[in-house]
């Protein structure tokens, strides 16, 4: 059984949910990020998404897109954050998911990169611009060694389409929460509810709510609905906020900790 | 599973696929919140194309709104001066709008009027894809809101003014090169917000399926027409079909109806921008590798690691590093050939047309304006080359004048 899969089993288990971070990775720095990993593993979070950065990610509002421009400038590539997360895998248990663009991946080498991927540590992959029916070659390759494709669920998804999504997910299905990019948002779509629903009713799969949470509140909504919380852009605007200053780590921490507590609490 | 295209409408019609692909390019790489809009669009756009009385009111709109059938006009000074082949222009330049645009944007209109959405957005490099969708959006009576990059908003600042005349809001992308690549991603954001309400105006051959597919039959009206034309005024088909390709969409209305009329030879012209050894280009087809931008598969300009290139072109139309999945598959089966021309040729090419026809052409078709010119001298008289002139260059003028001096200036 893999990272995730144990992960979720665990988790049912102890009647709790999944918290799951996304940062970018080389944001601000690769360095940064092999301490950020470490650092949210500390304060709570079960499963973290490490972006690797794109040029045009379509899928993305301004604060990660800013993250990726920045990344990249400093040359955050697959090698590179492939070392980041091997070097990570040393002193951290939690499992690490890869979100990145397809462009990337398929330039890279699919079976190439799930290859190196899953040698280096990494459970899985989410690829926003990669509806299931697009993924057979990624699906192929990831099969093989029990890397997590991990698809993503819409408000506009029709019952045929999630059950598609269902079948073609590995470790969880990621439910964005929203019709729009990624982003911190003062408030919570209001078909959530139904939607989490009609989807729990379609798959027995984790399902994992993601896009437009902003703080403990929000997050303690989705905890009751959902099997995971994920939380992007508010973290890394959190970062954004203290890049360059000596607390950052401290500031990131106390952030993600307020998070962990109302989905843990449950 | 409904059939999706009709065979019997033209040649060629068996690609795309249906799910979507020209061989092996195109295909639907999009976030799942479009996914079905992507459908819908597709079932709708099958049903219209099959439907007479959409086809009817379309042909309508473009008979007595966007002034069509455009000339097929012999360009004989032109055609003498270069000493070869004879020289045909279709004048796309003197469609309602001043460029191809409208025959897409009318097309697209009627469906989104289908679908009942209120609102149309789109993407604009040059300006003129967004002014044929303000124009629609005000006849038809939608909100419209147009995505073009900062850099092209200066430098294409009539088309800006235009679009706010017809009452469309232009909002301004400050992100990446500032150009039509990042006004395209903040387009599909918008409507990944919107999707519900919101019909997105794809200006050219690219994009997820169906765009390319739908693109290509609303442009096709170009070779249709230019087609019975040509027959008409030479009694037979031209061996040199040569036209402009950014994202490709009037090269491929012009080549499309001419697919199975293997002895036509199909060129496409696109921008070296300084050169392509200075990798400030926007030569896709030649230059690029297959990759995945915009939804669809296709060749594209990216560094090692799969980043996206900025494309460069003194035309902002043909500024795009990411090229049409049909273009890509026409290279690949070598039923088209690529060459690219630079800014400083383009705009020879920009001053023989005026100089020599009292044309002022945009700068997009300018480059194939001068390549035709290097073309023509090599062919026989009896050969003959048809040109798509898919836009005029007033837009261009602020442009122009910064380069180009004339010999006498006016007492």
């Amino acid at each position: 059984m893999n990272r995730i899969d144990k992960l979720f089993k665990k988790l049912k288990k102890e009647r709790k949910k999944a918290f799951i971070v996304y940062i970018t990775a080389g944001y601000p720095t690769l360095r940064a990020t092999e301490r950020l990993i470490s650092e949210l593993e500390k304060s709570g979070v079960d499963l973290i998404e490490l972006g690797i950065p794109f040029s045009d990610p379509l899928a993305d509002g301004p604060t990660i897109q800013k993250a990726s421009e920045a990344a990249i400038s400093k040359g955050a590539d697959i090698k590179s954050i492939l070392r980041i997360v091997r070097s990570a895998r040393k002193h951290v248990k939690l499992p690490l998911v890869f979100m990145t663009y397809y462009n990337l991946v398929s330039h890279y080498g699919l079976e190439k990169f799930v290859r190196e991927s899953k040698a280096a540590g990494a459970d899985g992959i989410i690829i926003p611009d990669l509806p299931p029916e697009e993924a057979k070659k990624l699906i192929d390759a990831s099969r093989k060694s029990a890397f997590a494709t991990i698809f993503l669920a819409a408000p506009t998804s029709t019952n045929a389409r999630l059950k598609n999504i269902s079948v073609k997910s590995r470790g969880f299905i990621y439910y964005v929460s929203l019709t729009g990019v990624t982003g911190a948002r003062d408030r919570l779509a209001q078909d959530i509810v139904g939607n989490v629903r009609r989807l729990k009713k379609i798959t027995k799969k984790p399902v994992c709510v993601g896009f437009g949470v902003s703080g403990p509140e929000q997050a303690r909504r989705i905890a009751h609905l959902a099997d995971g919380v994920i939380v992007g852009s508010a973290v890394i605007k959190t970062i954004e906020k203290n890049i360059g200053k000596k607390d950052l780590y401290k500031k990131v921490a106390n952030f993600v900790s307020s998070l962990a507590k109302a989905i843990h609490v449950n | 599973m409904q059939k999706r295209h009709n065979k019997s409408r033209s040649c060629g019609r068996h690609l795309p696929d249906r799910h979507g692909y020209f061989g092996e390019f195109g295909g639907r790489f999009v976030p799942e919140t479009l996914m079905r809009a992507l459908q819908e669009l597709e079932v709708e756009l099958n049903k219209a194309l099959r439907d007479k009385k959409f086809l009817s009111r379309l042909d309508y709109y473009l008979k007595t709104y966007a002034g069509r059938p455009t000339p097929l006009y012999f360009a004989g000074r032109l055609t003498e001066k270069l000493g070869g082949a004879r020289i045909y222009l279709k004048r796309e330049d003197l469609a309602h709008t001043g460029a191809h645009k409208i025959n897409n944007t009318l097309g697209q209109a009627l469906l989104a009027k289908k679908m009942k959405k209120a609102r149309l957005i789109a993407e604009t490099g040059a300006g003129q894809h967004g002014v044929a969708t303000a124009t629609v959006a005000a006849m038809f009576g939608f909100t419209c809101d147009i995505y073009m990059g900062t850099e092209d908003i200066k430098r294409q600042a009539l088309n800006v003014y235009r679009m706010k005349l017809l009452g469309a809001r232009v909002i301004p992308v400050d992100s990446g090169s500032r150009t039509l690549k990042d006004a395209t991603n903040e387009a599909i954001r918008d409507w990944v917000t919107n999707v519900r309400n919101t019909h997105y105006v794809l200006g050219s051959v690219v994009g997820p399926h169906p765009y390319p597919f739908m693109v290509r039959e609303f442009q096709s009206v170009i070779g249709k027409e230019a087609k019975s034309q040509i027959l008409k005024s030479e009694k037979k088909l031209p061996d040199f079909l040569v036209a402009c390709v950014g994202g490709g969409s009037n090269s491929i209305g012009l080549f499309h109806p001419f697919f199975n009329d293997k002895k036509v030879k199909f060129i496409g012209v696109e921008a070296a921008g300084r050169g392509l050894r200075s990798k400030k280009h926007a030569a896709t087809l030649i230059e690029g590798e297959i990759g995945v931008l915009h939804g669809s598969k296709s060749y594209l300009l990216q560094n090692k690691n799969g980043q996206v290139n900025i494309a460069h072109s003194i035309s902002a139309g043909l500024d795009y590093p990411g090229v049409g999945p049909e273009h890509s598959y026409y290279k690949k089966i070598k039923r088209a050939e690529y060459f690219a021309v630079t800014d400083k040729d383009a705009l020879d090419g920009f001053r023989l047309l005026s100089e020599y026809e009292g044309i002022v052409p945009a700068l997009e078709p300018s480059h194939a304006i001068y390549y035709v010119s290097k073309l023509a001298p090599k062919l026989k008289k009896n050969k003959i080359i048809i040109l798509c002139l898919s836009g005029r260059g007033d837009k261009d003028i602020d442009i122009i004048r910064k380069y180009v001096k004339f010999k006498q200036e006016p007492k």
